[in-house]
């Protein structure tokens, strides 16, 4: 597999290798947080300054400014690219890519050309979801949970036009990408490991992909039907989601459908999602965590216990986002039973990264900061949605600016530190170069400040009552003293996206001119770290090594207090030695 | 001209980060930390922490004055509340601990000389065990007061209660409502009956809809009688959100939904409550500020703000989504039946 011939085209544009995959999916997805992220600047502007005429930002936001309808385009948009084209795709898409084959020992994944075409629907539906930005009737505007009437009705918001066309297509394009690429791991991971290498040994990055794949299988067709759906009642005149509308003095044809129905629909995907985008993160820290505290992660089968305890209930929560919808009171009852369950495996794993970190030998490198920081974000956002999980507290916080802080600080903000936690950690591995460390640190130190200086005080906003998706917050009284906050959090904000030039400049800088790596330079015990620095199609010259143990062997000592090899840690293809206990 | 303003801008954050990049590079820095670099991070982690705990006490010092008043304008509210504080309180003590194990481990445990060893700690059953649980059973308990609650504020069926019946009809970017009248029951509507001044799409071949009364701009409710809202939407989803009365129901198009509550404090009692004056008080200091600034400028100056019971939209509906809301009046019940009875009914207005 190794020696075939390759040509610029191949190796670098239509490439079937994972690892060029996986930095195709990360460029794409940075470009896209770059934007998603300018958007968040420009309606956090116009929170904290509603009154202001930015001058130096008619480029982007042309001569009137900002309008409600722009700044509904560009809440919508932003979600919709962090949700799905950042922390779905550029996350799961460069990682699982990047560390399934290589953590399990095989070549390749499974087909390597749904791979290939996996990631380039994914970009078709990037730029689809770009140009839908620039279209003259307005971006999509319904928010990025696109509830109908609203999303289906032009009479009702002009960017539910041409806009939310492109939009829908963009995403249907997206679940394809994602399909594709889900279907690749599961199959990869049940088949390709390499000799040795049972499911009990693979690393919890692995794991976690692995499930996170499982979920997005079951779910995002759901997302899909939805989306056609709406596609039909949109441009066919079909009423699944529209009964009894009256707008701009006409009475609409639509009869007899539910946007509940849509709601239904749109959350059995949109729940679960929210672990499409944690796991991976989650699975990443495990695994720096552990080599940088030079310890095992503490309870691996308590992990993967968790991994699939939150799998499984994540796909029968999703009725928590609807409780003020009028649902039935009982069945309210139901989806808060189970929404306040899944804070049980979430502990778990959260104890049990604080137990990794005890009596370790903690290497505080960029990545290991990252992961920590994110550990400690997971358990501030997580621990909100103990109000918003249960139905009788969601009542009064339903929508408000108190749900904008609590996902984004838990799925958000973490997703995003475990994101970068794998950019460092990883980047060795994908560029053979090594990341500027100081750099790193300044990146680090920043982003965490911010990030909870955003999103701390977010929270007394939503208790004051402010709901989410407010063009301004001065159109009467009431909130009038919420301003100084908001100018608090805008400031907290723009310093953050300016730290994130840290992070760019630092990145595209060591591709070029980083520093050459070593082959194993964090001393870890995975399977990647045994590949050559210098990328070719197949990973390994020779054989695939055999894998004889769990992958955190670290710091183990034999009987009379030595490290086993010398060494603080001991690779899976380290054979058992005589009278060794294994995992 | 901006253009290259902005070009401009790019190439010196560009050429800036490239310096800063080759300024760091030179200083060598090894592949896994350094001791140095264990240390100065390990404190840092400690900062960190402080920085956490000191943004969480600033926080509630500075920014609990904006928070809605502590009483909640209704009975089912002051049930809410209590779930709501015992949850908050379970929330801080779990959020101080933890993150101090964390940064504190982190600092405690930071990377030392080659002869240190980490503890070889794979798992430990007992452990495992307790911390599954005691969450367990601390959330088994929030689980059911949650239930409890929910079920008492979602119960709208009880006939004992006499309830009152007040439609709320929302529209871009509009709030309506109908009033059940004597009869009290809320006559048939369908939006294929708006008509002129019809707005409400009221049926008026109904015998219940003669003695219905629609208002506009502002509702009055009893204090000590419960109110049951039956919602209803003409446009897309809105959500009729009184936060004060802990009360929030979306306004679905094609379907009717409901919600009710017991509103316990009149307008005039939560102007007089202590939370209501500290906020008001601030939010006219701040309209002081801006008026001084408009009357520079030539302008009218904001009047001051007295406070009143609002429901909003809270689901996004539009462009002018944020602006969308209507006063809400508690009174006393004989000053509400006053009110009431000066309503002209539909049969009067429409027919």
């Amino acid at each position: 597999m190794s020696d075939h011939k390759e040509t610029f085209i191949t190796k670098y544009i239509f490439s079937q290798d994972h690892k060029m995959i996986a930095k195709q999916y990360l460029i794409t997805g940075i470009i896209m947080a770059v934007i998603g992220g300018l958007m968040s600047m420009l309606f956090r502007l116009q929170l904290a300054y509603p009154e202001q005429k930015f001058t130096i930002l008619e480029a982007f936001l042309g001569k009137e400014g900002m309008t409600p309808d722009m700044y509904m385009g560009l809440v919508t948009i932003h979600g919709t690219i962090m949700v799905f084209f950042v922390l779905t795709a550029g996350l799961s898409g460069t990682f699982s890519n990047l560390l399934i084959p290589l953590q399990i020992g095989a070549r390749d994944m499974a087909s390597g050309f749904l791979n290939m075409l996996s990631y380039w629907l994914f970009f078709l539906s990037s730029v689809l979801m770009v140009i839908s930005i620039f279209v003259h009737t307005g971006m999509a505007s319904a928010g990025w949970t696109i509830y109908p009437p609203l999303s289906v009705l032009p009479q009702a918001m002009s960017g539910s036009g041409l806009g939310m066309d492109l939009w829908l297509i963009s995403m249907a394009i997206f679940i394809a990408a994602s399909l594709l690429g889900s279907l690749n791991y599961i199959v990869t991971v049940l088949n390709l490991r390499t000799k040795g290498m049972k499911m009990t040994r693979l690393p919890l990055t692995i794991w976690a992909f692995f499930i996170t794949a499982i979920i997005g299988v079951v779910s995002f067709p759901v997302l899909l039907s939805a989306a056609l759906l709406l596609i039909f009642d949109r441009s066919f005149g079909t009423s699944f989601y529209l009964s009894d509308i009256f707008i701009q003095g006409e009475v609409l044809h639509y009869q007899g459908g539910s946007p509940i129905l849509f709601e239904h629909l749109f959350w059995f995907l949109g729940h679960p999602e929210v672990y499409i985008i944690l796991l991976p993160a989650l699975g990443i820290i495990s695994e720096v965590i552990a080599t940088n505290s030079r310890k095992p992660i503490f309870g691996y089968r308590a992990m993967i216990g968790s991994i699939m305890a939150i799998a499984f209930l994540s796909t029968i929560v999703w009725g928590h986002h609807m409780f003020v919808t009028g649902m039935n009171p009982f069945l309210g009852s139901v989806f808060t039973f189970t929404t306040l369950l899944i804070a049980i495996p979430s502990a778990v794993k959260a104890f049990n990264y604080i137990t990794t970190l005890w009596k370790g030998n903690l290497q505080l490198n960029p990545g290991m900061l990252f992961s920590i920081g994110m550990v400690s974000v997971f358990i501030s956002g997580g621990l909100t949605g103990l109000i918003l999980g249960d139905s009788a507290l969601d009542i009064n916080v339903h929508d408000t600016m108190f749900v904008v802080a609590h996902f984004h600080l838990v799925m958000g903000v973490a997703a995003l530190l475990g994101m970068f936690a794998g950019v460092y950690h990883w980047f060795p591995k994908m560029y053979g170069k090594m990341m500027n460390k100081n750099l790193g640190y300044l990146h680090f130190w920043t982003t965490i400040v911010t990030a909870y200086g955003v999103f701390y005080p977010m929270h007394f906003i939503g208790l004051a009552g402010l709901p989410r998706r407010y063009f301004n917050n001065t159109a009467f009284p009431l909130f009038d003293d919420l301003l100084e906050i908001n100018i608090v959090i805008t400031w907290f904000a723009i310093i953050g996206g300016l730290a994130q030039l840290i992070f760019l400049g630092n990145f595209f800088m060591s591709i070029f001119f980083g520093k050459k790596t070593v082959q194993n330079p964090w001393r870890s015990n995975t399977l990647e770290w045994t590949t050559p620095i210098e990328h070719f199609h197949g990973n390994w010259y020779g054989d695939i090594p055999e894998v004889h143990r769990w992958p955190y062997d670290y710091s183990k000592v034999d009987e009379n207090g030595d490290y086993y090899q010398g060494e603080d840690f001991t690779p899976q293809t380290v054979p058992i030695r005589e009278g060794e206990e294994e995992f | 001209m901006t253009a290259i303003l902005y070009i401009l801008v790019f190439t010196i954050i560009a050429i800036g980060s490239w310096q800063a990049v080759k300024i760091f590079g030179l200083l060598k820095s090894n592949e896994i930390a350094t001791e140095k670099e264990n240390n100065i991070n390990g404190w840092l982690m400690l900062g960190i922490m402080a920085f956490l705990y000191s943004l969480m006490i600033f926080s509630f010092y500075k920014y609990s004055k904006v928070l809605l008043p502590q009483l909640a304008a209704s009975e089912e509210g002051l049930h809410i509340d209590k779930l709501f504080k015992i949850t908050f309180i379970l929330i801080f003590i779990v959020q101080f601990i933890t993150q101090f194990l964390i940064f504190y481990f982190t600092f405690k445990y930071r990377g030392k000389d080659k002869s240190y060893k980490a503890t070889f700690l794979t798992d430990n059953h007992k452990l495992e065990f307790f911390w599954t649980i005691i969450p367990a059973i601390v959330f088994s308990g929030l689980i059911i007061y949650g239930l409890w609650t929910w079920n008492l504020v979602t119960d709208i069926t009880n006939k004992e209660d006499n309830p009152i019946y007040i439609e709320l009809y929302s529209k871009q970017f509009q709030w309506e409502a109908r009033y059940a009248g004597k009869d009290n029951i809320l006559g048939e509507a369908n939006i294929r009956n708006i008509k002129g001044i019809n707005t409400m799409g009221v049926d008026m071949s109904d015998k219940n809809s003669q003695d219905d009364k629609a208002v506009l701009h502002e509702i009055y409710l009893p204090k000590g009688r419960k109110v049951v809202f039956q919602i209803r939407s003409q446009d897309v989803i809105h959500s009729a959100y009184m936060p004060h009365f802990r009360a929030q129901m979306n306004c679905v198009p094609g379907m009717k939904t409901y919600m009710g509550f017991t509103p316990s404090v009149t307008t005039e009692e939560m102007r007089n409550n202590e939370d209501t004056k500290i906020k008001v008080t601030n939010i006219n200091k701040i309209r002081a500020v801006n008026s001084k600034k408009l009357i520079a400028n030539g302008e009218d100056a904001l009047e001051p703000y007295i406070f009143d019971y609002l429901l909003l939209c809270n689901k996004i509906c539009g462009s002018s989504h944020y602006s969308m809301q209507m006063k809400i009046v508690v009174v006393e019940e004989s000053e509400y039946n006053k009110w009431i009875a000066s309503k002209k009914t539909l049969a009067q207005v429409i027919n």
